[in-house]
């Protein structure tokens, strides 16, 4: 360890404001970065299961679909 | 190799392809980016002329890096869709566009940070701010030009376009410092000559900036999955991994769309 | 306005302003030209302009600081070991200031070839060391000066 005690190691002899600001900037915007890309992912995979429900309620012949129909559905964003 | 190349062309096997790395990339990259950090922040000697605040370097170094890397990667693509109308290729210069935006900002901001106490001003408009300021606004501009267009090809090709005018930016930013006078100094790490630094201060450095490096694969797959999904969302097997009720391992970026 | 019109019309605003951008940072930057400072070389040469606000830079050669006891004021030699200039500075140096140093500053020439700053701005190299391996480093250098004019060096 470089420093004594913790107090030494978050004060870094008056450097700390600057150095831990750097990386609490750093993990902050990274972090928000992969939160954002996570939601992204979720919200299309909600948006997609809703839209393929309710196709699925629309036309129930089409319900088991995966089951070997060769009908293919063909969902429209409006 | 050139099923390989081909391959890459079928987006549901890259889906499948990149949730098998995903897992190994964030694992690893994490590990040594975090080990470096901590390394680097409370284990590595102090500077003999900086102190303390030289500690900025060892995220101010990785993230400047990756930032031009991840350019020099987004130009490399934008070849590959000019030429070979690849989509996957602009899949990726639209996933990781904000990516590089976000480390492009970090370099410049911890920079700034640094410079305060070392320099004795945050800014200064010499060669190598303004070039790494102008790749700033280029990724931005990659970023708006995009989004601005509606029509996928035209968007892709527009876009290529402006990430290969930029590309001159690259060798100004690496060697500005070489070129002109500034304030900024050389290369601290370079591919060809010794580290001007003990290896107790530059191991840790490379930590991060390998795990850095491979933290960026993860993300880059993650929002490339992302936008393959959006984009193949009409096609029948993202509507089988999407199946209500089905498996959800989608959200993860499950490694088994192939399986489906 | 129908929307294809729309767009288009957005990417060219959005170019026009890029453009824009662009341009007025490279007028910026050469106004003030890419190299950042001149060095001492080029003032003594004649290069630099008189009277201009200007920035020269180099390092601060050892033993020329004198600081004025009763105020801020203080004065240095910059120097590029083959030429060096006077710099004349009132007001708080920054905390890497030493003799040996590298500087920055940003003022004017005047007539009599001083360089009147009005900022000092610190500039070090890549070199990075530990407090220990630069004493010791210190002490080798000593070591081989007083060696070296005992005997001719031997490499």
């Amino acid at each position: 360890m470089a420093f004594d005690s913790l107090n030494a190691l978050i004060v870094m002899e008056g450097h700390g404001p600057y150095v831990w600001t750097c990386y609490g900037v750093f993990f902050l915007l990274l972090g928000v970065l992969v939160w954002w890309s996570l939601r992204e992912r979720r919200q299309l995979v909600r948006e997609q299961k809703q839209l393929q429900q309710q196709k699925t309620e629309a036309s129930p012949l089409q319900a088991g679909s995966t089951a070997g129909s060769f009908q293919r559905i063909n969902t429209s964003r409006q | 190799m050139w099923q390989f190349f081909h391959k890459l062309g079928s987006p549901k096997w890259f889906y499948g392809i990149a949730g098998r790395f995903m897992p190994w990339l964030l694992g690893i990259g994490l590990l040594l980016a975090l080990s470096g950090i901590v390394w680097g922040l409370g284990f590595a000697p102090k500077d003999y002329l900086q102190g303390n605040s030289y500690r900025i370097i060892f995220i101010h170094v990785p993230t400047a890096f990756l930032a031009q890397s991840v350019y020099l990667m987004m130009a490399v693509a934008g070849v590959v869709t000019l030429v070979w109308k690849m989509k996957l290729a602009d899949v990726f210069v639209k996933a990781v566009a904000p990516v590089g935006a976000a480390l492009t900002f970090l370099a410049l901001f911890t920079g700034a940070v640094w410079g305060q106490p070392t320099w004795g001003t945050w800014w200064i408009w010499d060669a190598r701010l303004t070039s790494m300021l102008i790749l700033l606004f280029l990724y931005l501009g990659v970023m708006a030009l995009g989004s601005a267009i509606a029509d996928e090809k035209s968007a892709a090709r527009a876009v290529a376009v402006l990430v290969l005018v930029g590309v001159v930016n690259i060798p100004i930013i690496k060697y500005s410092v070489n070129w002109w006078n500034t304030l900024h100094q050389p290369a601290t790490f370079k591919l060809t000559e010794k580290p001007t630094m003990p290896p107790e201060m530059w191991v840790p450095l490379l930590l991060v900036v390998v795990g850095l490096y491979l933290w960026f694969g993860w993300i880059a797959l993650y929002r490339m999955q992302t936008e393959v999904l959006r984009r193949e969302r009409r096609s029948r097997w993202v509507q089988d991994l999407m199946h209500p009720g089905g498996r959800s391992d989608v959200s993860s970026g499950g490694a088994r769309a192939d399986g489906v | 306005m129908n929307p294809a019109r729309k767009r288009k019309l957005s990417i060219i605003l959005f170019l026009l302003a890029g453009l824009a951008i662009a341009v007025g940072l490279a007028t910026y930057a050469f106004r003030q030209n890419i190299n950042l400072f001149y060095d001492p070389s080029q003032i003594a040469g004649g290069e630099a302009p008189v009277d201009v606000r200007i920035r020269a830079g180099g390092m601060v050669e050892e033993g020329s600081v004198r600081r004025d006891p009763d105020s801020l004021k203080v004065e240095f030699r910059v120097t590029d070991y083959a030429s060096s200039v006077t710099v004349m500075y009132e007001g708080i140096l920054p905390d890497l200031f030493a003799e040996g140093q590298g500087v920055v500053a940003t003022g004017h020439l005047n007539g009599e070839g001083r360089f009147m700053a009005e900022q000092v701005l610190a500039k070090h190299d890549e070199q990075y060391m530990p407090p220990e391996v630069s004493k010791a480093l210190e002490k080798a250098s000593a070591r081989a000066e007083e060696q070296g004019a005992k005997e001719l060096p031997n490499y």
